[in-house]
């Protein structure tokens, strides 16, 4: 049915049937492969007919990279070929034993290399730093002096009231926190109750501390790419990328945590508005999270 | 990094292992079956089966031919690593914790745990080259501390036996009479059970890991304190870079303490320190519970994590790994 190969240059195109593509392959000059050259360097050519029957040449250039050093002795290289056995042996094929994580570990640093244990609890401490650059911004809404307490430590608070509506979001949330304390009825976890081991808040108020959502991301960035734009600025302790499990495909957005929150506000002066991969990158605070 | 996480247990990992050549990870578990894989993938080759009870720690011969697992089901048992066949089975009369061939595998050293009115006691048993000649009569059985004896090394050149355990004190005994040579004392030792003992490459010192919450790391002649490394959690497990000067701290809370605590208070990291500066380098994230066993690979470019969520997850390091400074 099918023309001779060795009459190639005979065959004429109304022969062929239409629809068995793979007919047409013997057409094509053979795949060729060249390397790996010392760099590491591979080429694959190969040709094959795109849907429109043209002839398409494809050059598929790779580059050979050893990730570990094989410095394996004789013995290891011999056991790399030893039979399963045991369970391993009738293991399904669809069983997933192994995975390589969806998730990129990043060993955190505690805090940014070079400083004293004793920087970074001011640095962490967003007032602190607040308190001593512009002590303008400490105002104490109940007394309305300047620089000297916080509302919620104010020794008139009992004298004036706070007149209603002027009141706004910091001091509900500070006023609630002082209720939640003083025996409300609701309802406080063991870990949060006064007295109680604050081990665990403090490690949560880290993870959130000085934490930079970055919107806007192309589809194929991952956390190394985003790492490698924001470390410049700083330490970073934590990278995130939102992945979508199904697809595996960046969903466009991810959060930068600092050590040191004076880093991440550069970042966000820097790179807010910053052309990355033909998109213009949105980096701002992240809201934290109320619960 | 990414991590390769590899799910072949169904209960809490206990104890990792890797051979020589660092090519092999052997990994044991409460359910009954220690399983090997590779190490540089995470496939696994296969599994030792035999064992009735949870296998609690594991320990391979240099020429990576024999494996000796203590279990539960009051046994210890030699293996053949290749084939995964039994070789031969200790019996005890309690359950067997910890295992360890000595340097040049001709003995082993097994602990057993307090069991009905039995005390626990460290046993030196004598390794036949072919496994037809092996006799299970123990050359030495030492006897005395109070509570389960959780970890017993060799010490340098097989001449003593190093050992910790609920009692929380460092024992280090001669190896050829029996005889107590020295005690880790009230003020510098641990003030809780000792739940792992690891020697460093070449065996000069050793460290031990607690529930007080601090490991410590010794001198493997003298006993003397060299260092301490102070954390946050219980530590589980304990491990030694051969390559760099750190050590891997992991622990957690209490496996029933944890469901009542977010994760990210659980502290189920595997924390870094510096050896020398005893600071905190840095932690690595990813367990769902409490880790249990820690290894590093030979080479120090690796290292592999055990939890109390049945995962063991291998990590080898980014390249920015090697020129951390503090």
């Amino acid at each position: 049915m099918m023309a001779n190969p060795t009459q190639q240059t005979k065959i004429r195109w109304g022969e062929l049937e239409e629809d068995d593509n793979e007919s047409l392959d013997f057409l094509l000059p053979p795949k060729q492969v060249i390397g790996p050259d010392e760099n590491g360097i591979k080429k694959v050519i190969e040709y094959k007919f795109n849907d429109d029957g043209n002839k398409v040449k494809i050059t598929t250039t790779t580059r050979v990279r050893k990730l570990a050093n094989a410095r394996l002795s004789k013995r290891a290289v011999e056991r790399r070929n030893w039979p399963k056995f045991g369970d391993a042996v009738r293991e399904d094929v669809g069983s997933r034993l192994t995975m390589v994580s969806t998730e990129e570990i990043v060993l955190e640093r505690p805090r940014a290399p070079g400083s004293k244990p004793e920087e970074t609890k001011v640095a962490g401490d967003p007032f602190g730093t607040l308190g001593q650059k512009g002590a303008v911004l400490m105002v104490c809404r109940t007394c309305g002096k300047k620089g000297d307490h916080w509302t919620s430590r104010c020794p008139y608070k009992d004298l004036a009231l706070p007149t209603e509506g002027f009141v706004d979001k910091p001091a509900v949330s500070e006023t609630a926190a002082a209720a939640a304390g003083s025996g409300k009825s609701t309802y406080v976890p063991p870990g949060m109750r006064p007295g109680a081991e604050r081990t665990g808040t403090d490690m949560r108020r880290r993870n959130d501390e000085n934490s930079v959502r970055v919107t806007n991301l192309s589809e194929d960035t991952r956390e190394p790419d985003l790492l490698e734009l924001f470390r410049p600025f700083g330490a970073v302790s934590r990278v995130y990328v939102a992945v979508d499990q199904k697809t595996g495909m960046s969903r466009g957005f991810g959060f930068v945590n600092f050590v040191n929150k004076e880093d991440a506000q550069r970042a966000i002066n820097k790179l807010n508005g910053y052309g990355y991969d033909n998109l213009i990158l949105r980096v701002e605070w992240a809201t934290p999270r109320t619960n | 990094m990414r991590p390769i996480l590899m799910k072949g247990h169904e209960r809490p990992l206990t104890f990792l292992k890797y051979n020589r050549d660092g090519d092999l990870l052997f990994s044991c578990a409460k359910d009954h079956t220690p399983t090997v894989w590779f190490a540089d993938n995470g496939e696994r080759l296969g599994t030792y089966r035999g064992h009735n009870g949870a296998v609690w720690s594991c320990d391979v011969s240099r020429d990576s031919m024999r494996l000796i697992t203590g279990s539960a089901d009051q046994t210890a048992k030699l293996w053949n690593v290749q084939t995964g066949a039994q070789l031969y089975t200790f019996n005890f009369d309690s359950p067997a914790r910890s295992v360890e061939f000595s340097v040049g595998d001709k003995l082993a050293v097994i602990t057993t745990d307090p069991f009905m009115e039995l005390t626990s006691a460290i046993h030196v048993k004598r390794i036949a080259r072919d496994p037809a000649d092996q006799t299970g009569e123990s050359v030495l059985v030492l006897k005395g501390p109070q509570g389960r004896i959780n970890r017993a090394v060799w010490g340098p050149l097989n001449r003593t036996i190093i050992s910790g355990g609920e009692d929380s004190v460092i024992r280090i005994w001669d190896s050829e009479t029996g005889k107590l040579l020295r005690e880790s004392d009230k003020e510098s030792g641990h003030k809780k059970t000792i739940t792992s003992l690891v020697k460093a490459a070449d065996g000069s010192h050793f460290l031990s890991g607690s529930l007080d919450k601090s490991a410590k790391l010794w001198d493997s002649r003298t006993l003397t304190l060299i260092k301490t490394y102070v954390t946050e959690r219980p530590v589980n497990a304990v491990a030694m870079s051969p390559l760099l000067d750190h050590v891997v701290l992991g622990g957690g809370q209490d496996a029933s303490a944890v469901t009542t605590t977010d994760h990210r208070a659980g502290k189920f990291e595997a924390k870094f320190y510096d050896k020398i500066l005893q600071e905190e380098i840095g932690g690595v994230k990813g367990h769902f519970g409490p880790i249990n066993a820690l290894a590093f690979n030979p080479d120090g470019k690796s290292f592999s994590s055990g939890g109390e969520d049945g995962y063991v997850r291998l990590h080898h390091f980014d390249p920015d790994y090697f020129n951390i400074k503090i």
